[in-house]
């Protein structure tokens, strides 16, 4: 117990743990949940930028994605590396990924409908999810701090090539223009969730931990105060007529729906089952590859 | 099989670790590490290595307080100042 008690002191000090160092049990499982839902997140993330692959209006936007998919997949692989140290196979992430028991970010849970969407993806969602991976970089884990330099790295090209995607398609004709507006207006609540409710973040367990560096209602601001600037300056509605920067540069908007949020990660949302569904397929059809490949 | 990459970002610069694979032998290992590490020409150099490779040191006890063989182990500023004070006050 004292132990615990020095442990957490330390880490709120600035402290930084290692994989071999002494760890309280509920650190280490706050760490495992909490790093595997990432591990998912990028893996189930290119679902539905995936499917616009073969969509692509040119060439070069096919090239682009795919190497956006594949740095994503990659990251997953960092992550559950990291997961594997701290105790839980990745065998196990995957298998309770695709049984429903573990948990991945909101906004992977919706379809793609047009290539507005791919922008707006790349552009906005991985501009929040590039948030909250900054914080990460002062995480109390070392091993997943660290892996957060090359996460963040590739990320940045992530948001220039959505906001290339973007550009080309505000500049072009005025079906393209609502293509983007009408994406928007799709995306604008997911990602107002992205960041979770706003709890004290003294109140947070991966606050307190200092797993995460800052509270989710300052990561928020922190996504409104960078981006919504860029998206008026485009001449782009957002689509909540609450949203206004206050005098003393705090954000105000309409309260999202919290229920929903829920109900969208704990499985519900409108295209959770059928990228879940994919994933089980692939698990199961390249079993033979990693059977083949580790058993060497 | 775990490998850990250390990764040499520009010439003349050190071998910094920069994390884990899973690969049966060194040649999937090696295929792997540049996909994941090099791919976009970030790396001029990797080095591969066993975990199991690598001979952990950890414990560093001071029992012997070996101030002496470091800097922090010297504080000067009090006899400076007063080396300076004799030497302005001594007849020349």
């Amino acid at each position: 117990m004292g132990d615990e008690q020095a442990f957490l002191e330390d880490v709120q000090a600035g402290g930084q743990v290692e994989t071999t160092d002494w760890m309280p049990d509920e650190y280490r499982a706050r760490l495992i949940k909490f790093i595997e839902m990432h591990g998912n997140s990028e893996l189930m993330g290119v679902l539905p930028e995936r499917e616009w692959i073969l969509r692509a209006p040119t060439l070069q936007r096919k090239l682009a994605l795919t190497a956006k998919v594949q740095d994503e997949v990659g990251h997953a692989q960092l992550i559950y590396r990291v997961v594997e140290d701290l105790g839980k196979p990745r065998e196990r992430c995957l298998a309770d990924l695709v049984d429903g028991k573990a948990k991945f970010h909101n906004v992977f849970h919706y379809p793609t409908k047009t290539w507005g969407d791919v922008g707006v993806i790349a552009w906005l969602v991985d501009a929040a999810a590039i948030i909250s991976q900054k914080a990460l970089l002062k995480c109390s884990y070392a091993p997943y701090a660290r892996i957060m330099k090359k996460i963040c790295w590739e990320e940045s090209f992530h948001i220039l090539h959505g906001r290339d995607v973007i550009l080309a398609m505000v500049t072009g004709t005025p079906e393209q223009f609502e293509l983007v507006q009408e994406a928007l207006n799709r995306w604008w609540w997911p990602l107002m969730q992205f960041h979770g409710n706003p709890i004290p973040k003294d109140e947070d367990p991966m606050y307190v931990w200092r797993i995460k560096s800052q509270g989710n209602e300052e990561a928020r601001q922190q996504f409104l105060e960078g981006y919504v600037p860029q998206i008026w300056e485009l001449g782009l509605t957002v689509p909540d007529p609450k949203l206004r920067r206050r005098d003393d540069g705090t954000w105000e908007y309409t309260e999202p729906d919290w229920s929903e949020l829920k109900h969208v990660v704990t499985g519900h949302g409108p295209k959770t089952e059928e990228r879940l569904a994919f994933r089980r397929r692939f698990l199961e059809q390249e079993q033979w590859v990693r059977d083949t490949v580790l058993a060497a | 099989m775990i490998w850990e990459v250390f990764r040499r970002e520009r010439k003349g610069q050190a071998f910094e670790h920069a994390g884990s694979i899973v690969a049966p032998d060194s040649e999937f290992a090696e295929a792997w590490a540049r996909e994941q590490y090099g791919r976009r020409g970030e790396s001029v150099g990797l080095w591969l290595v066993p975990r199991d490779a690598i001979h952990d040191v950890e414990d560093w006890a001071d029992e012997f307080d070996l101030k002496y063989r470091r800097v922090d182990g010297y504080s000067i500023k009090a006899r400076l100042k007063e080396a300076r004070e004799r030497a302005s006050s001594r007849p020349r």
